[in-house]
């Protein structure tokens, strides 16, 4: 096998083996970026020099000793809205095109601490705002498993670069599926974190309480280990938690006897894909012969879920996208009359036409007049739900469903219906809506031979369950041993 | 015919913290254009707010001495709006759950003996300074004033004269001063008095329509636009004009108002919750410490929400 198709964990083994080093490693997957970047377009910015100096700092202290991450000397990529220091940080926008970030996200510097090496920049769907990566303004990444079809998003780069070996793991961020929806369509694992567990400092906003940042890799393994680097209390984030540090890795137990399981009908609805059913079904035999104990339930609040999330989190994209102007960095329209002139035009070609309905329905849903009918009302349901899904976890360890309700899409099939789009995350969406974690894992192939997601949630704080149970679902399938021939 | 002048006043003072609202930048006065200041306070893209403690400490102890009563829940806000000097394009503010509300000052004029109510005491951040350059070739932007610490107090419409108004003034100053919140320097605009004036004849009750006035540096500017605003808004009424609810500008050098935006043009600032600030909850343990405390030694609990309105407590 080749080094850019292992695991964090394999190529750890090696490291600490000495059978090979941090520079080989990352060559190897530069190599394999040089091979099939101008088919799959996963990345918007790669940094191969200070990716090869640095993986020579790393092997050099890994040698003394001095570092003893899991990560140490592996190279990734992060989604391009998670600020590096020094290097382009596009949010996939023209407003942005030009835009290099003078500080590192929280994330980042932890990863940088554990002796990762960055290779590059990953694309996206223009401020995280899409469901197929189509609105970057940079360029359309491909599905590795095929290339007529969207890799998902807005993480589609992170995701089709862990599934294509050209990063070992990626960064990705979930407002309202982001991470998971694109795991799920490249056959990776997907994981967002608790809200509130993982700094969002750097991390450039687009709806600041639904945004979570996660890790995107090859198994179960690998996310507990990357996870183990996102998640603790930040200084710079009021809102993230003050939660006792875990190892996750302890949690990689092969065993779900008495768990309990929770599957809503509302999840298995018959909007579903009929192979996507299939494969949650088998995959909840599984679960059920290895001791799980599932059973229906029913969430009747996930009617709202769709028009809660579009009021809420684009009300919040229209503030957060405010500072935009033309002003201070980014775009500037070249020719203008006077101020008003200047945030006009910098604005109207400066974003994509999504950014651009979502800031024009955000601002509406805040407007005076508007604000009690429809901001306020939202928020209120988004308590409904957050008590119902809170509820059901008095009763069980976690709720269970697909990912997605289809499988990768071809390009051009939903870009010009914005509401098919959505429909894409209705299923995702409720965990950013209640802050609660949820995991995808790979649990199936269509006829296509497209990958199929299996989704987790849990209670809050409750990732160590989800590693667990999909870990133990993960040793006893072969899903995640797939990997698309590119 | 006799008419009485009635006035509100909104108050900004600029709180002597070390540090800004949000951002440990520093809160020196002065300095080289954009050199207090860092990716927070400048807007920078995924730069965060954090509430300084400090700031809350001393909105309280300044509620506390203006009579307030103090909020056992208090929110930020974020008020929208495009400025070049707003470099988030949001100011956090604070709308539904002021920190401070319903308090008094007392004053003292001629001898008379008056109570001034006090609306609310609210916290805010301070907004950039544009310069704008002699050569014709446009404005720059200094962010080093971006995110100061403010307060803001706002009175009830209780006061009827300049003079009250300069009482007033005085007193808050000297409050503010001695509990050692604010250095209510005027000339580097550490004190700034908002107007909000109309009149009535003397008897009527329903009250005249009001204009706000902008741009008060000084208490002697203050007073100047009173008596200015006043005699404008009688003889207007007494030649048949129409007062119009707008907001106008204070020209000191020229002695004179003029209409900056009608309210009808006014904008539309879409408040909402900011979601990258928690909600603040203070005990009586809190308002006990910083009433009596003068260093500020105070042990404190600032309790964050989830996603909505979950509740955890995180010791500081």
């Amino acid at each position: 096998m080749k080094l850019h198709e292992l695991t964090i964990s394999q190529l750890n083994n090696l490291l600490r083996k000495k059978e090979t080093n941090a520079v080989e490693i990352t060559k190897d997957v530069l190599d394999r970026i040089a091979k099939t970047e101008s088919v799959l377009d996963c990345y918007i910015s790669i940094v191969e020099e200070k990716a090869i100096e640095r993986a020579k700092n790393i092997q050099n202290k890994m040698e003394r000793g001095q570092l003893q991450s899991h990560l140490a000397g592996i190279p990734m990529a992060v989604k391009d809205n998670i600020c590096t220091e020094g290097i382009l940080t596009t949010c996939a926008s023209k407003m942005l095109s030009n835009y290099v970030a003078p500080y590192n996200a929280t994330v980042i510097q932890n990863l940088y601490d554990n002796g990762a090496i960055l290779l590059g920049k990953l694309n996206m769907d223009e401020f995280a705002m899409g469901s197929s990566t189509e609105n970057s303004y940079f360029k359309k990444t491909r599905n590795p498993w095929d290339i007529n079809r969207v890799p998902g998003g807005s993480s589609g780069g992170s995701a089709a670069a862990v599934a294509a070996g050209t990063a070992i793991y990626a960064l990705g961020s979930d407002t309202g599926g982001s991470l998971r929806q694109p795991a799920s369509f490249c056959g990776v694992v997907g994981l967002k974190p608790t809200y509130g567990s993982v700094s969002r400092f750097g991390l450039i906003g687009c709806a600041s309480s639904f945004d979570q940042i996660g890790p995107i890799t090859r198994d179960v393994t690998d996310c507990a280990l990357v996870l183990n680097a996102l998640v603790g209390k930040d200084n710079k984030d009021s809102t993230t938690a003050n939660i006792k540090h875990i190892d996750y890795a302890e949690f990689l137990v092969n065993n779900v006897k008495g768990l309990k399981i929770g599957i809503p009908t509302q999840f298995m609805g018959d909007t579903l894909n009929e192979e996507v059913q299939k494969a949650v079904l088998e995959a909840i035999e599984v679960l059920k012969r290895l001791g799980a104990e599932c059973e229906e339930i029913s969430l009747p609040s996930m009617e709202y879920v769709l028009p809660t999330y579009c009021t809420l989190a684009f009300a919040e994209a229209s503030s957060n996208l405010g500072r935009y102007d033309g002003i201070k960095y980014g775009y500037r329209a070249k020719d203008y009359k006077d101020l008003e002139d200047l945030y006009k035009r910098t604005r109207d070609e400066g974003f994509g036409s999504e950014v651009k309905r979502r800031i024009i329905l955000g601002t509406y849903a805040l407007s005076a007049g508007q604000y009690e009918k429809y901001y306020k009302k939202a928020l209120q349901v988004r308590r409904i739900i957050y008590d119902e899904f809170n509820e059901a976890f008095q009763e069980y360890d976690m709720i269970l469903g697909p990912t997605s309700p289809d499988t990768a899409f071809k390009f051009g099939t939903k870009i010009d219906d914005p509401m098919e789009m959505y429909k894409n995350d209705i299923l995702t969406m409720p965990a950013n809506i209640t802050g609660l974690p949820a995991i995808t894992v790979p649990c199936g192939r269509d006829s296509n031979n497209l990958p199929i997601g299996l989704q987790m949630i849990s209670k809050q704080f409750g990732e160590s369950v989800l590693i667990r149970a999909a870990y133990t679902f993960e040793q006893n399938t072969e899903f995640h041993k797939n990997r698309p021939i590119i | 015919m006799n008419y009485e002048i009635v006035i509100g006043l909104e108050v900004h003072a600029e709180l002597s913290t070390k540090s800004k609202i949000f951002c440990s930048c520093t809160t020196e006065f002065g300095g080289e254009p954009n050199t207090h200041c860092c990716p927070g306070c400048s807007g920078m893209p995924g730069a965060l707010p954090v509430i300084n403690k400090s700031v809350i400490d001393y909105a309280i102890k300044a509620g506390l001495a203006t009579n307030c009563t103090i909020s056992k829940l208090t929110k930020m806000d974020r008020k929208n709006y495009f400025y070049p000097d707003l470099a988030g394009a949001y100011q956090v503010s604070q709308l539904e759950l002021p920190i401070c509300k319903e308090g008094h000052i007392d004053i003292e004029v001629d001898g008379k003996k008056k109570t001034i109510r006090l609306n609310r005491i609210h916290m805010e951040e301070d907004a950039g300074k544009l310069i704008h350059n002699d050569f014709g070739t446009g404005s720059l932007v200094d962010y080093n004033r971006a995110g100061m610490p403010l307060i803001e107090i706002v009175t009830e419409p209780d006061i009827r004269s300049a003079d009250e108004a300069k009482a007033f003034l005085e007193k808050l100053k000297a409050i503010l001063q001695f509990i050692e919140v604010s250095d209510c320097k005027m000339q580097e605009g550490s004190l700034r008095a908002d107007v909000n004036l109309s009149v009535r004849p003397v008897g009527q009750e329903k009250l005249g329509v009001r204009t706000e006035m902008k741009n008060l540096n000084s208490f002697k500017a203050a007073i100047r636009a009173i008596e200015y605003e006043s005699k404008r808004h009688i003889n207007e009424i007494e030649s048949g004009g129409i007062i119009y609810r707008e907001t106008r500008r204070w020209d000191d050098i020229k002695g004179t108002s003029y209409a900056m935006r009608s309210k009808e043009q006014a904008e539309d600032y879409r408040y909402f919750l900011d979601p990258d600030l928690p909600p603040i909850f203070i005990d009586d343990e809190w308002i006990k410490i910083t009433y009596t405390d003068k260093k500020n030694n105070t042990k404190t609990q600032v309790l964050r929400i989830d996603c909505i309105d979950n509740i955890e407590i995180i010791n500081n």
